[in-house]
């Protein structure tokens, strides 16, 4: 049998992390612009927007992650569009991201003071140059500690991608443990490696909004 | 033309309810000791000794940068060639738990800085214990302000949950993937256990509204 050293098992997981990231890097900018576009479809008042995008988030705020995960796998096969693991983990990722960035951004929006919107609305501001020259500024300062904070929940989202075989992280750990019986070993640094991604994150996040509220 | 079969997944009721069940079981049972870890961690925190303070807030920082999927491995996996094996329900609990408890120790805390110094200072001067200085006049309001969060929690943890249908605890996940492993129909299968997850969370979310301000700090 082929010596498996901690180094290996190390540098394994290293390029399986990749993925990792690719896979939340997709799923937040994806979910960054659909929460947007979902956004923009509330602030503008379009009727039945806000119900629609209210039933969405709850749909995807109440039920599990992993659930949406087997429903995009299953789902699209259905359809007969044949996924593989990468399509569905990342449809399903970015959905849920989008669920959840759209409700944290209409909570900045909904703090910026109405007098706000009165003034531009005073100043015969059409809705785009309001959010874009004096809500979107305002919304947006207090909008980057929580987004940047669930960034990490993305990232550990990803690790439910394994369940349906996308071969990341978490995966690889199942693969590498399976292969050497040192179980404890493997599942300690692949913990370890999610905290090397997610501790910076939140750190960071944590230090921004020190900062804002330190500005006022 | 997609032809789908509800009945046939329907026809497995038994299986869906005792899946719920167990997901209900789980939760509850996390819930209640989670709470307590989380409100023993954020004394240690606010006004523990430094030797209790640290540990606690390295042990909050480890189990909120890491996904509960790999706690739960590591716990159900990893720990049994330490010579600690756990049955897959013992080790869901036990990751539920010390992942909520995480998770509330930073709520409660936020609840408890909250306190005014007079409140504190009131209670003092009428020579109460600073057990009960903490227990009676500091921790009811700080879980009231904090507890929308502390649901908000709750739920979270039950939703994540059914991941420990991966290693065999029989709960709602676990159940949609028997079903659909016996009648193929696993689109169907897991909207009925989606949907059944769905009107957890609701119920969850509303009975601890109500339970909150009964049982824990009155109103």
């Amino acid at each position: 049998m082929v010596d498996f050293t901690l180094w290996d098992i190390l540098r394994n997981l290293g390029l399986a992390a990749r993925w990792t990231v690719l896979l939340s890097l997709i799923a937040f900018a994806g979910g960054g612009l659909i929460g947007m576009a979902l956004l923009v479809a509330r602030v503008a008042k379009w009727p039945g927007a806000e119900r629609a995008v209210a039933g969405y988030v709850q749909l995807f705020q109440g039920t599990p992650l992993l659930m949406q995960l087997f429903l995009a796998y299953f789902g699209l096969g259905l359809l007969g569009i044949d996924v593989s693991a990468w399509v569905a983990a990342a449809l399903a990722l970015t959905l849920y991201s989008s669920a959840f960035l759209t409700e944290i951004w209409r909570g900045c929006v909904a703090s910026v003071p109405k007098g706000q919107w009165e003034a531009s609305q005073a100043l015969a501001m059409s809705l785009w140059e309001q959010l874009r020259h004096v809500i979107g500024p305002q919304a947006l300062r207090i909008a980057i500690p929580p987004t940047v904070g669930f960034l990490v929940q993305v990232v550990k989202g990803t690790a439910l991608a394994s369940v349906i075989g996308f071969i990341e992280l978490t995966k690889a750990g199942t693969m590498i443990s399976n292969a050497t019986f040192r179980p404890f070993t493997v599942y300690a640094c692949v913990a370890l490696m999610y905290f090397v991604l997610c501790f910076p994150i939140s750190a960071w996040s944590r230090t921004l909004e020190r900062k804002m509220h330190a500005h006022r | 033309m997609i032809a789908l079969d509800f009945a046939s997944v329907l026809a497995e009721w038994p299986l869906l309810a005792k899946g719920a069940a167990m997901t209900v079981l789980l939760t509850a049972v996390s819930s209640v000791l989670g709470l307590g870890l989380g409100i023993g961690g954020a004394w240690a925190r606010w006004q523990g000794p430094r030797w209790l303070a640290l540990p606690v807030g390295a042990y909050v920082e480890a189990i909120r940068n890491t996904p509960f999927i790999v706690q739960l491995f590591f716990l159900f996996f990893g720990l049994p060639s330490l010579g600690v094996k756990l049955s897959p329900e013992l080790a869901s609990v036990l990751a539920m738990v010390i992942n909520l408890g995480a998770y509330a120790t930073e709520l409660v805390r936020a609840g408890l800085t909250g306190t005014p110094r007079g409140q504190i200072e009131a209670a003092q001067s009428l020579a109460l214990t600073p057990r009960q200085v903490f227990l009676r006049v500091v921790l009811p309001p700080a879980l009231k302000r904090v507890w929308p969060s502390v649901v908000s929690q709750i739920i979270i943890v039950m939703l994540g949950s059914a991941v420990c249908g991966q290693i065999s605890t029989q709960e709602l996940s676990y159940a949609s993937n028997l079903i659909q492993s016996r009648n193929f129909r696993a689109f169907e299968s897991f909207i009925v256990g989606t949907l059944m997850y769905l009107t957890l969370s609701v119920a969850v979310r509303h009975l601890l509204h109500w339970a909150g301000p009964r049982l824990l700090y009155g109103r």
